[in-house]
């Protein structure tokens, strides 16, 4: 391939992301969800793939993200427990400046307190090892579910209804694809930076051999809490624009889906290629392609197709896409721990 | 918190959850003797255990509702239970045997969520019992309560751990478990056929399950969706109780019934399954820290 032949293939891929949800206006949510998986694939990486830290609880700072910004969101202009479904679920219309005030406020919150969450999770959790901490990070996540649906002021089992969007210039699906879209960018730029930098060659020790990192004089303990942070920032900042996307947040299904996005976000990974820049990318643009076929071609088989799927993916498949072509063709990637970049 | 002072005002009330509780606690055990089994042998941490018990409580519901009285399910259910456990193994579980904890973690959650959705596609995912019929047992005064089936349960959890006891010591096939547990290698270089031991201890762990489930579904409620907690119940009742240790299993199911149902007393139901959740991280935690202060880990 020579380089303008790749330049015009660039600038094309980069045309179609950027009007893709003008050129498909049904598909806007879905299109949208792709970026979200992209995020989600893409923060689990930082622990499971590059720090070989395996955790299923990830979801946990995505739920919390979602209540805080919908309780911000609605604390800021009403009583937040009237409005949820336990209590009648009465719709609130904001304006636009409104809406978009409380939904930074929301989500700056967020955030905050998923990074202190993730520091203060990670001192006990982060101490355990292999097998344990991902049972112990599975057993956090549903916990959470958990005590979100027997909480009254969040709405209890019945869920909470976020602010309706005020559809004046342009209307939810394009508002949020580009904020995913930034959103995944973004992460995507920052984890380059931090993999390229002494944080990744320190994640990658940790993974390789912990105790042998610890006694080159690393703070591993601080590593890996900072790790689990960047994962929860970006999470939490995807989590509370996701439940106003939905429009209405069940703490099962919606915010702590374990299940269903917990699962996937560590399938999408391995698919992909787990420990690699790109191949959380590639894995979930496939999976997510994947599983919007299996809801058009198998409706009410599409979730047993899944579960067929993960056990193909985990149990024939565990090096990932990216992984096996490194294996085919070990020259084109040099040393190099990222997976593309052949300038 | 306001049922406290409940409990301080009639004590005899905290004798009938402490029962109820011990009771529970037994169903769970029979649950965690497989985990165990194929934990300690071969070293798989089977997340699919909660959805072979509630596939066992299927099993005896569309007994019962053939007419036959769901007692018998017991025994039906782990033989059906033993053959889908082999075929599970047959299709899937032998390829990770050999394979890092992670990817049997994965794949076994794979599977229960494919289980999980079979279940709803077949049976529905209306939450259902099977009722025994057996009666209440009264107490002090009528003031306990205490459903019959849970002695049934209490005395099949009982039966079943001696039974297995006796199988793994005195039966060839037991024998040959307990070597392959040692070390494989060893057992394979001595003519044990290692692929059979481990489909045998599979299918039996898939057995037990299946017992479990008929209990849960007399004494309480099956839906497919329901089996996730009995995993991690078998899981924390095997950390507490360590491998390959029987008699510490039952006490240690028997006190997590009775914390449980304390719990759920005390935090209101709706945070029962949360108190389960919760204690899994904070026994793990807790057992960590103090071996932390040892300069070691939980291995």
């Amino acid at each position: 391939m020579n380089n303008t032949l790749k330049l015009v293939l660039a600038v094309g891929l980069g045309i179609l992301i950027l009007a893709a949800p003008l050129l498909f206006p049904t598909y806007q949510t879905q299109l949208a969800v792709l970026w979200l998986m992209v995020l989600l694939a893409l923060t689990w990486d930082i622990m499971g793939g590059q720090m070989g830290y395996n955790s299923f609880g990830n979801i946990v700072y995505f739920g919390v993200g979602m209540y805080t910004t919908a309780v911000v969101q609605r604390g800021l202009f009403f009583n937040v427990e009237e409005y949820t479904n336990l209590a009648g679920g009465t719709e609130s219309q904001l304006s636009l400046l409104d809406y978009l005030l409380s939904l930074g406020l929301g989500l700056a919150s967020g955030a905050l307190l998923c990074i202190v969450l993730a520091v203060v999770l990670g001192a006990g959790i982060l101490g355990l090892r292999g097998h344990y901490f991902a049972i112990c990070t599975l057993g956090l996540g549903i916990a959470a579910g958990e005590i979100a649906s027997g909480w009254d002021y969040l709405g209890a089992g019945s869920g909470l209804v976020t602010p309706l969007f005020p559809e004046t210039f342009f209307n939810r699906g394009i508002f949020f694809y580009y904020y995913f879209l930034i959103l995944a960018a973004v992460s995507f730029v920052v984890l380059r930076y931090l993999y390229s930098e002494r944080f990744g060659l320190a994640i990658n020790a940790v993974r390789d051999d912990e105790d042998k990192a610890e006694s080159m004089g690393l703070y591993t303990t601080r590593y890996k809490t900072i790790a689990w942070s960047v994962s929860a920032l970006f999470l939490a900042l995807a989590g509370g624009a996701y439940g106003n996307l939905i429009g209405f947040i069940d703490p099962m299904d919606v915010a702590f889906a374990g299940p269903t996005l917990g699962v996937w976000m560590v399938l999408m990974a391995i698919l992909g290629g787990k420990g690699t820049l790109w191949g959380p990318v590639i894995g979930a643009t496939i999976f997510h392609i994947t599983q919007e076929l299996f809801w058009t071609y198998l409706l009410g088989w599409q979730r047993v197709a899944l579960g067929l799927l993960i056990i193909i993916i985990v149990v024939f498949f565990p090096r990932g896409i990216l992984g096996w072509i490194r294996e085919q063709w070990p020259e084109r990637f040099g040393q190099r721990v990222e997976g593309e970049e052949q300038r | 918190m306001d049922n406290l002072q409940l409990l301080i005002d009639a004590p005899v009330f905290t004798l009938q959850l402490l029962i109820d509780g011990l009771l529970a606690g037994a169903i769970f055990a029979l649950a965690a003797y497989g985990m165990a089994l194929v934990w300690g042998v071969m070293n798989i941490i089977n997340i699919t255990q909660g959805e072979f018990v509630i596939l066992g409580g299927f099993v005896t519901l569309y007994l019962s509702y053939l007419g036959i009285h769901p007692l018998w399910g017991v025994p039906v259910s782990a033989l059906a239970l033993f053959i889908v456990g082999w075929g599970v193994y047959r299709l899937v579980i032998f390829r990770i045997v050999d394979r890092d904890l992670f990817i049997s973690i994965l794949a076994t959650f794979g599977i229960s969520i494919l289980l999980q959705q079979l279940m709803n596609q077949l049976f529905g995912a209306d939450i259902q019992n099977a009722d025994p019929n057996l009666g209440t047992l009264f107490l002090f005064n009528d003031d306990v309560a205490i459903a019959n089936i849970k002695f049934v349960a209490l005395a099949v959890t009982i039966v079943t751990g001696v039974l297995l006891i006796l199988f793994l010591r005195k039966s060839r096939i037991g024998q040959a478990i307990r070597a392959t547990a040692q070390s494989a290698r060893a057992a394979r270089l001595m003519g044990i056929n290692t692929d059979r031991v481990y489909a045998t201890t599979y299918a039996l762990n898939a057995a037990l399950c299946g017992a479990t489930g008929s209990l849960v579904v007399m004494t309480w409620v099956i839906h497919p969706f329901i089996g996730l907690i009995y995993t991690v119940r078998s899981f924390m009742i095997v950390i507490v109780a360590g491998l390959g240790n029987l008699a510490g299993v039952v006490v240690a199911g028997l006190g997590l019934g009775a914390a449980e149902n304390f719990a759920g007393f005390l935090l209101g139901t709706e945070f029962q399954a949360a108190f389960v959740f919760s204690l899994l991280v904070i026994i793990l935690v807790w057992r960590n820290y103090r071996l932390g202060k040892k300069r070691q880990y939980l291995k």
